[in-house]
């Protein structure tokens, strides 16, 4: 609980700075590090800052800027809103307990960013046909829409749509990979 | 003008079907199709043989492997190689009497100044020492294959009094590494020819009514959306591109319009669209999931997967709308249920004991077929002239392609070259 209290706060600290982000466009350059501290968690090595990179910003791009630093946001493994994927139970729509606070966070991430949309793609495990499964999965999406609505996310930000078993996480078939397909993922739109 | 009495030869076959317990296993006849598996033909069914065609140009389709291949896969005739090269005029040598051949087809294919070829071909029976028929048809090359698949359904109509349907195509989605692609192929899935290739699956392929255009669903933007496929020009029109989830199309006997499953106002519910797009009109209501809409022939109603009693079964509702009248009990999963052209028979798949299987349903008496065995099998659909049933079935960590018929007896793998073969739609019945 206590962990949850402590990603909030920081969610909401990341809300505001890219709130203030999207409301001066000067403050473009601000955005650059966020996308630099990004680069080097996952190439290893920080990456100097490059003038081209920097004129390369100018041109139309005031929303562009902010969208990079809520990508950041988003990919970032300590952010509150990295986690996007709700797992189900076999035959279950019902959101286990455990993914309330990631519903949670993206909640007040999609409240603090309402020109945000999102996609919540439906998956089952590949057990039964084809199309039912679509039902299903659409079923679970639906869970998961349900649920941001319900803590005041805009229905217009959201559009829940099912793939059914047709995109397995895991290509095994076994009880393991099953759990790991059963699943809601949130895919925000760019 | 009939020369044989059909009725005979047709009970003399029923009567072997019916007083042969054992099916056995055929080899594949030497200028078969290679890549088929045959089973459950019995031994002493009617003894018909396929001469070599008789060609004086070097012909790249072997018309005369196609009319053996077809009638053989039939699971009606006892197919004796003949070991001879026969055209269609002249005497039959009497040497064949000894091999115990009933019925003999002969024929020939040569080329014309046009570059078409003139096939020329002839049923024979050897028992009344008769032609049955002679006939012809002059044919592009490319469409060789066609001219043996119309031969063959010739001679099974003139020996059984039933439509052959060796000169239908059908549809089907294969995966290849990590694209999937849209195949229209010979009956046999021989020839495919793609029709569309995405890096997003695709699935529920349906062929319109008069076979000119495929209803299907792709993920290429992300999320299912049914498009209609003009398969001649390659035109295609997003009917049902709605908020949600698009899927399920099925079409109206008529043509013009597909019932389909929609998310837009939540569950998966059942609407109607017109195959020219527009907007949907709600077709069932529920709070439960309603999808794989099929129409009856007749269009007058609509036979339905639903889980309103909290397990997926088959439902039939007017296609006016209104109450919904549950059609199977008794096994706790119930779907993609698919209509046999005349109406009286309903394929769908039934999870018995943990396993998925092809299930034949005579509407009438409610009785049970079950048709495929290894418990992995999707997406049945019937042949134009009902007596067949294709399916998807795992095998060896592979989707293949099943033709079976409907009672069950008659098995055959479909050619694979490689990938995955799956979401089978058999096509109508070509127009003359």
């Amino acid at each position: 609980m206590k962990q949850v209290t402590r990603r909030l706060a920081m969610l909401t600290a990341i809300a505001l700075t890219l709130g203030a982000c999207s409301s001066v466009p000067l403050e473009e350059e601000k955005g650059a590090p966020i996308d630099n501290r990004g680069a080097a968690g996952s190439g290893g090595t920080p990456a100097p800052s490059e003038p081209a990179a920097r004129s390369a910003v100018a041109p139309v791009q005031a929303a562009s800027t902010a969208s990079t630093g809520l990508q950041a946001a988003l990919s970032d493994p300590s952010s509150p809103v990295f986690r996007k994927i709700v797992y189900f139970d076999f035959d279950s729509f019902e959101i286990r307990e455990e993914f309330r606070g990631l519903i949670q966070a993206h909640a007040s991430f999609l409240q603090a960013n309402k020109q945000l949309k999102v996609a919540i793609q439906g998956h089952t495990d590949e057990r039964g046909t084809r199309e039912y499964n679509l039902a299903l999965g659409q079923k679970r999406a639906e869970a998961v829409r349900k649920a941001l609505v319900t803590l005041g996310v805009a229905d217009t930000q959201l559009e829940a749509v099912s793939f059914g078993e047709e995109k397995p996480m895991n290509q095994a078939n076994d009880e393991a990979a099953y759990a790991q397909n059963r699943r809601a993922e949130l895919v925000y739109q760019q | 003008m009939n020369f044989i009495p059909r009725r005979l030869i047709l009970s003399r076959i029923l009567a072997a079907l019916f007083t042969l317990p054992i099916y056995l296993v055929l080899g594949l006849q030497p200028f078969a199709q290679q890549r088929v598996d045959v089973s459950g033909v019995a031994q002493s069914l009617l003894p018909l043989s396929v001469a070599n065609f008789a060609s004086d140009q070097r012909v790249r389709t072997d018309v005369s492997g196609v009319v053996h291949s077809d009638l053989g896969r039939s699971g009606l005739f006892n197919m004796i190689d003949s070991g001879i090269v026969l055209a269609d005029t002249g005497p039959v040598p009497a040497e064949l009497r000894g091999k115990g051949i009933d019925m003999l087809v002969s024929g020939s294919v040569s080329r014309l100044a046009d570059g078409r070829f003139d096939v020329r071909y002839r049923l024979n029976d050897l028992v009344k020492q008769r032609a049955v028929f002679q006939r012809s048809i002059v044919v592009h090359p490319d469409d060789l294959r066609m001219a043996g698949h119309r031969i063959a359904d010739e001679v099974f109509e003139a020996l059984t009094g039933e439509k052959g349907i060796f000169s239908t195509r059908i549809a089907y989605v294969s995966k290849q590494a990590t694209r999937y692609v849209l195949q229209i192929a010979d009956w046999d899935a021989e020839s495919p020819q793609l029709a569309l290739s995405s890096a997003e699956p695709i699935i529920s392929p349906r062929w319109s009514p008069d076979g000119s255009k495929l209803a299907y669903v792709s993920f290429e933007s992300k999320k299912p959306v049914v498009y209609v496929h003009n398969l001649a020009t390659g035109e295609r029109l997003a009917v049902a591109n709605f908020r949600g989830s698009n899927s399920a199309p099925a079409w109206a006997p008529d043509g013009q319009q597909l019932a389909v499953s929609l998310t837009m106002d939540g569950m998966s519910q059942i609407y109607l669209v017109s195959a020219r797009g527009g907007s949907p009109r709600r077709l069932t209501s529920s709070n439960s999931i309603d999808t794989e809409p099929v129409f009856s022939p007749d269009g007058r109603s609509v036979y339905f997967t639903s889980d309103r009693a909290g397990s997926p079964q088959i439902y039939q509702v007017s296609s006016q709308g209104g109450e919904a009248r549950r059609v199977t009990f008794g096994s706790p999963y119930s779907t993609s249920a698919r209509v046999s052209p005349d109406g009286k028979l309903l394929a769908y798949i039934t999870r018995r004991d943990g396993r998925y299987l092809v299930a034949v349903r005579e509407l009438a008496s409610g009785n049970d077929t079950l048709v495929s065995e290894t418990g992995r099998e999707e997406a049945p659909s019937f042949s134009p002239n009902g007596k067949w049933v294709m399916y998807a079935s795992r095998r060896g960590g592979r989707d293949a392609l099943i033709a079976a018929s409907v009672d069950g007896k008659v098995k055959q793998q479909l050619a694979s070259l490689s990938g995955d073969m799956r979401e089978p739609a058999w096509g109508p019945l070509p127009s003359k």
